[in-house]
């Protein structure tokens, strides 16, 4: 069995988020880590590998420190990382992105393909579906937990919805895209982490993308542009106060909301 | 692909279990407001099976035109057979903007449609409006008239972003639910219907259910409440969490909670207010023992009046609070309980 794992390499918000004098993201200035949800679609790769010896590949997308995020997942168990970068696929959308991603897929034998939710930096959910619909494949999103029967060819995973779950199965090729709860990503070894520094990268560029045409790849080929950016502009702090005693606390709420008619 | 063949504001008019979901109908307010300067009307797209009696109320809602799929294949939810569904709608009827709401289902069946349809989709808009792109005019650029301009927050909420898809269509937004306002329900009101069928075949791309699992919920919608007693980890304990029922009873609202009391247990997901929850926008917020982390604020900022308790005078959430009170929260909510009470008997007598 062959499963890839898409992941992404975003800033850490964890740390504090920093910003430019112009108000952008200052990137540079903040932790890069692996995604988290790509994180736990790895750790279901890898439990597919303890458990039959299911071959796990990494593929990133994006600048070439991304390859760092390879290595981590190469020292936790995988076998292979590919490195898709170009200058030519910078500033794309989810569009490009599935696109471009798409296009390395094509190059790969692929039984499973997991991907994140979502990216802590943009938050959209939007790539995983989108891959799965250039490649035609099924695509079960919001991934709890994930079980497959190589026999019968087919992958049983329970999808998480707002105040239900479904229990669902795909054929085949399938790809699908990981909550946090599919899995607690386990620590680096000390023997993977060696692997991990000798590992060799694959890196693909634009050439290297199958079946895919300039018009769809990078800024130019996304759909949705940015027309403004900024950080955001938040409701200013009102009163802050500090009675003496809880009675004067209790005085001072019910005086405000009596004053506002708000109850 | 000719701009100018996409007309009149669409939105997907979600339905679980045959009962529509709120978000269509604020999804309706929406494109109404939106229908106005384009001076085109509202299409809603109902997608299910047996769902043909649920156009009436979304003619009430705001819709001028009803477009009904109605197939067996489509009597639960599947990215498959739904996505077909409104992708052919899409290519048939030929929408200038097209609105999903930004729920488990709309956040599935948005990329994948769009994806097919070959056009951009902006993810979780919190505002959308008509204008011009760029909204400044830049020398030597088309300036484009009547874009739908969707504003959404991204970075957990750090920064803000206003999109644009000046060379596609449809223009493509999944709307974040709880925050469109939803009309006042015209009774009687009729609209089009249109029922259209794009022929279901089963192929590898579609999933078998093999069961469906109800949570089993007796809490009301905190997305509806008008007053929230929302409660943190400061609370202390499940246990405690008696203090803000009682609050909350007294005051005729609802409790809520934020994302740390769900990780210890002590409340269910689907009182989660924040990022990863639920957005709120009652008239009162109280945020009590929430320190106000930017996931949480997220979600409740545009409450009309934010109470905050905490002992901590640094506690985040005073910055956004209307009103912030430094305290114990064990002192004070016990006896906010027994002064609301007696401030309302004082009212009503």
């Amino acid at each position: 069995m062959k499963v890839v794992v898409c992941v992404k390499q975003v800033p850490d918000t964890k740390g504090g988020v920093k910003f430019n004098p112009d108000g952008t993201l200052d990137r540079a200035a903040m932790l890069a880590i692996m995604n988290p949800d790509d994180k736990a679609g790895l750790e279901a790769a890898l439990k597919l590998k303890d458990k039959y010896g299911a071959e796990v590949t990494v593929l990133t997308m994006g600048l070439p420190k991304a390859a760092d995020v390879l290595r981590e997942a190469i020292a936790m168990g995988a076998d292979k990382g590919v490195l898709v970068t170009d200058r030519v696929l910078g500033g794309a959308d989810t569009w490009a992105t599935s696109t471009t991603i798409a296009g390395a897929l094509r190059n790969l034998e692929y039984d499973l393909i997991i991907t994140g939710r979502q990216a802590i930096d943009g938050d959209t959910a939007q790539v995983g579906p989108q891959i799965a619909e250039h490649l035609g494949l099924p695509v079960i999103s919001y991934a709890e937990e994930l079980e497959v029967d190589e026999a019968a060819k087919k992958v049983t995973v329970k999808r998480q919805f707002d105040d239900r779950y479904m229990m669902l199965e795909a054929s085949l090729p399938c790809l699908v895209t990981a909550l946090s709860e599919l899995g607690e990503p386990r620590y680096m070894t000390p023997g993977g982490i060696f692997d991990a520094v000798d590992a060799e990268i694959t890196t693909w560029g634009r050439n290297d993308l199958k079946d895919v045409d300039d018009s769809n790849l990078g800024l130019a080929g996304s759909p949705t542009k940015i027309a403004k950016a900024s950080d955001k502009v938040r409701k200013g702090a009102g009163e802050k106060v500090t009675p003496d005693s809880p009675e004067d606390a209790v005085k001072y709420i019910i005086g405000k909301l009596d004053e506002k008619h708000a109850i | 692909m000719n701009l100018e063949d996409y007309k009149g504001v669409f939105i997907y008019a979600q339905q679980v279990d045959n009962e529509i979901s709120p978000i269509a109908y604020e999804l309706l307010g929406k494109a109404r407001e939106l229908a106005e300067p384009l001076g085109t009307n509202v299409t809603a797209v109902l997608v299910g099976s047996g769902v043909k009696d649920l156009c009436g109320s979304l003619a009430e809602y705001g819709a001028d035109r009803v477009i009904v799929v109605d197939d067996p294949e489509l009597k639960d939810y599947r990215t498959e057979p739904y996505a077909h569904a409104l992708a052919s709608v899409i290519n048939e009827y030929k929408p200038e903007i097209m609105l999903v709401g930004a729920t488990a289902i709309g956040r599935d069946l948005g990329p994948t449609v769009s994806a097919r349809v070959k056009t951009g989709l902006t993810a979780d808009c919190t505002s959308l409006e008509i204008g011009d792109f760029p909204i400044t005019p830049v020398p030597g650029k088309e300036s484009k008239h009547n874009q739908l301009l969707m504003t959404r927050p991204a970075f957990g909420g750090n920064t803000i972003a206003t999109i644009a898809c000046p060379d596609n269509r449809p223009q493509m937004a999944t709307v974040r639910p709880g925050v469109m306002q939803k009309i006042e329900p015209k009774k009687g009101a009729a609209a089009e219907i249109i029922e259209y069928n794009p022929g279901f075949t089963p192929n590898n791309r579609y999933v078998t259910i093999k069961e469906i699992v109800k949570a089993v919920s007796d809490t009301a919608d905190i997305m509806d409440a008008k007053i929230l007693v929302s409660g943190g980890r400061g609370v202390g304990s499940s246990e405690n969490f008696a203090l803000l029922d009682d609050l909350a009873a007294a005051l005729g609202g609802t409790v809520s909670c934020s994302r740390a009391v769900v990780d210890a247990g002590w409340k269910p997901k689907d009182l989660q207010v924040g990022q990863t929850g639920k957005t709120v926008r009652p008239q009162i917020y109280f945020a009590i023992g929430i320190s106000g982390a930017i996931q949480h604020v997220a979600g409740m900022e545009e409450s009309d009046i934010i109470v905050a308790i905490n002992k901590d005078e640094d506690a985040p959430i005073f910055d956004v609070a209307d009103y912030g009170i430094v305290g114990d929260l064990n002192k004070i909510v016990p006896k906010l309980t027994e002064e609301i009470k007696a401030y309302k008997a004082a009212k009503a007598g």
